[in-house]
């Protein structure tokens, strides 16, 4: 231990005399080295990660509170799994109030950084990506916060993402912005988690640009209370590579924004453009499911005062050819499958001021060969209450980009 | 199994020293952990083969499968105390508790007491504030084994009981990846130790006993119940078992440390323990949340009567990081595993 060349140096950091950095430079045995700073730190370090390629061949892990891990800046600190031979993603942190910054990661085999369970949990500054382009076999989320609160996403960069380039599930308190997502599947996911900002993106070159899901059988669920809004979400024309089996395989290519079975999600102010299948589109969750207490309606959702430019002229959903047709050669760029019925569902409330919209009129989650299409400049009236804006711990809304 | 740690045992017994020191309690508890294994004195000779007094063998009807590698089992209690019987989770052990577990594998599984080389001792030590995980990494010469809290990676060969050689990338886990597997609620607890996993024979030098009683005789364990009425885990490996028991069991010990409501996995939904009986909760028909390409191009978890449809199946199958499950400990498949819950799924009727 003592020879692993980790210097210290004391550092005053306001709120923590104590506080020090862990200086870590690139060149060999920096698995050991880098994951021995992680073990080593202590709440109010900040453990640095000096310029250049650091090559892992397993995947580290964070296990203390309060530690922020920072790079030269994304392209000069540049971690790569490509070696990797373990562990599900590039780096796990399971602790609370850390920073992550300023570094890329690149090559994961499994899912670049997954944050479980954690509080105040920021990922600022980075890209992570596959240097391969879209491929099925890259990993499956760039970043990864999972049954986290207070998350802060901001001027994250993911590229070739086979599921979701920046991913949130079953969290609470999520702010998503000043970040790219370009060539994953989905670029970013708000998924069975409540009260998220998603604003001042770019979703481009996916299949899908941005996707807030609600899906059953997971311990949180009832998704609810998202905004979207200020984002660009241009020319996803990525054509689906996710395997099989992920709900994300099902999303049309060329899919600007895409909720499903999920409660009071806001999109406003965005500029939707050159998305083929859709500028938006509003679905039930269509797959059996063995679950009581999951509601696959989306309900609550407002469309207004988006940008809507060229969408929806090669609709690429099951159906979306014989639709286009029956239409008069184009869909509408706002589709709603209009399903509104659902045992033990409240009301299903829609005000889509953005058009013009075809309902589909759905009897039921899927069954689009029953579609009974209607076409109207804008549809729904409902006062449905924007959530409050997200507010995050100030400590952590202060971190600078 | 237990084969190795009772040929260990017993070569412990005609070797040990009866005067030796005892195990250095103060040392388990010290704040900083020791920088090699031999300042604990669990162990009375150097090699770590030999283990002092109050260091008693075990063995478990179900382990986790750990690249084919040999375990030898020990569990340290403090001088006058006993763990407490409990019948769900594992036992509850006093402070000073240490569980005691080797990885070792003999150049050939055909004769399995020669030419063994111990890889690593990883220690789980219960102190007052909770429980720690530690691992020691055995030098070449097996004569000391060294404190490696960032994980490493080592070579071995082997020839298996069929005579074919093995070559394993095996993994020492850094002390977070110990916790992820060991996480309970965010806090490390024992894994193996259940009463349920711990009721079953183990061959002491003094002869084949049931370990629950032979711990309550020997004054380890207070208020275990009549063995009749003790929860058991089948033995996952044993045909005369039923093999749904066997299965279940299989994927307790090799799944459910993190596939279960309060383990690193709580987010998937799939829930693996013993203790889960929903349908859905237990992969069947369930569709993947977050398995990328770990889902193979597959649809749910278990299709019942349809092992190559399963995707839980798929990644018991794969040695691939990102798609293998579990994701940490093993580098490869374990066959007769895969067997096992395969035969188990086809078994599964489909639903109506």
């Amino acid at each position: 231990m003592r020879s692993l060349a980790i210097t210290l140096a004391a550092v005053l950091a306001a709120g923590s005399a104590q506080a020090k950095t862990l200086a870590v430079t690139p060149g060999a045995n920096a698995q050991e080295r880098v994951q021995t700073a992680l073990l080593d730190a202590k709440p109010g370090d900040v453990i640095e990660l000096g310029a250049g390629r650091y090559d892992f061949t397993d995947g580290l892990s964070l296990d203390v509170d309060g530690v922020t891990v920072k790079g030269a800046g994304p392209g000069q600190t540049i971690l790569s799994f490509a070696g990797q031979k373990g562990a599900g993603e590039g780096l796990l942190v399971t602790s609370d109030r850390v920073v992550m910054r300023d570094f890329s990661m690149q090559d994961t085999k499994g899912d670049g950084i997954k944050a479980k369970g954690s509080d105040q949990i920021s990922f600022v500054n980075l890209v992570v990506e596959w240097t391969g382009g879209p491929k099925e076999t890259n990993g499956a989320y760039g970043v990864y916060p999972v049954s986290s609160t207070n998350v802060l996403v901001d001027k994250v960069t993911v590229r070739g993402a086979s599921d979701a380039g920046i991913y949130v599930g079953q969290s609470r308190n999520i702010v998503v912005r000043n970040s790219t997502a370009e060539f994953n599947v989905a670029g970013i996911e708000i998924e069975n988690s409540m009260n998220a900002d998603v604003y001042d993106n770019v979703a481009t070159r996916n299949a899908g640009g941005i996707l807030v899901f609600d899906l059953p059988n997971l311990p949180q669920m009832g998704g609810h209370s998202t905004r979207i809004f200020r984002n660009r979400v241009v020319d996803n024309d990525t054509p689906n590579f996710a395997p099989k089996g992920n709900i994300v395989a099902n999303v049309p290519t060329g899919t600007g924004v895409m909720l499903m079975a999920n409660k009071n999600v806001h999109v406003f102010d965005n500029e939707i453009d050159g998305n083929a299948s859709a500028a938006v589109i509003l679905i039930a969750y269509s797959q059996t499911f063995d679950d009581k207490t999951y509601n696959p309606l989306p309900r609550d959702i407002v469309v207004r005062n988006n940008r809507l430019g060229r969408n929806a002229w090669a609709p690429a959903f099951p159906g979306g050819a014989v639709l286009a047709k029956a239409l008069g050669g184009t869909v509408p760029p706002v589709i709603w499958d209009g399903v509104v019925t659902w045992p033990g569902s409240e009301a299903v409330r829609v005000r889509l001021s953005d058009g013009p919209v075809v309902n589909l009129n759905l009897p039921k989650p899927g069954a689009m060969m029953e579609a009974n299409p209607q076409i109207s400049p804008t549809l729904g009236d409902a006062a449905i209450e924007e959530p409050k804006p997200v507010v995050l711990p100030a400590d952590q809304d202060k971190l600078i980009p | 199994m237990k084969r190795l740690a009772a040929i260990l045992a017993a070569a412990a017994l005609l070797g040990a020293a009866p005067q030796a020191p005892p195990v250095a309690l103060d040392a388990l508890l010290a704040e900083t952990p020791a920088p090699t294994l031999d300042a604990y004195r669990l162990f009375t000779d150097a090699g770590g083969r030999s283990p002092n007094a109050r260091v008693t063998p075990y063995g478990l009807n179900t382990p986790l499968f750990s690249d084919y590698a040999e375990k030898v089992r020990f569990v340290f209690l403090p001088p006058g105390q006993a763990a407490a019987y409990t019948a769900a989770g594992a036992l509850d052990f006093p402070v000073g508790t240490t569980l005691v577990k080797t990885f070792a594998y003999p150049a050939d599984f055909r004769r399995p007491g020669e030419k063994v080389r111990l890889l690593e001792t990883r220690l789980l030590i219960r102190k007052a504030e909770g429980w720690t995980a530690l691992a020691y990494v055995w030098n070449e010469e097996q004569t000391l084994a060294r404190l490696k809290r960032a994980g490493t990676r080592l070579d071995v060969g082997f020839i298996d009981a069929a005579g074919r050689p093995w070559q394993v990338d095996y993994a020492v886990p850094n002390v977070n990846q110990c916790k992820e597997c060991h996480s309970v609620a965010g806090q490390i607890a024992p894994l193996g130790p259940k009463a349920r996993n711990l009721n079953g024979a183990f061959p002491y030098a003094s002869g084949p006993e049931n370990q629950l009683a032979h711990w309550t005789r020997a004054g380890m364990l207070t208020g275990a119940p009549a063995l009749a009425k003790a929860p058991r885990t089948a033995v996952w490996d044993d045909v005369a078992e039923p093999l749904a028991a066997r299965a279940e069991a299989y994927l307790d010990a090799n799944c459910a440390h993190c596939h279960n409501a309060r383990g690193m996995a709580s987010n998937s939904g799939l829930f693996l323990d013993v203790d889960e009986t929903r349908p859905a909760a237990r992969g069947i028909g369930k569709r993947p949340v977050a398995a990328g390409r770990g889902s193979g191009g597959l649809e749910v978890s278990i299709a019942p009567g349809d092992p190559a449809a399963s995707i839980l199946l798929h990644r018991m199958r794969s040695a691939e990081p990102g798609v293998m499950m579990p994701e940490l400990g093993r580098s490869l498949v374990h066959e007769e595993g895969v067997a096992l819950v395969a035969q188990y799924i086809a078994g599964l009727q489909p639903p109506h």
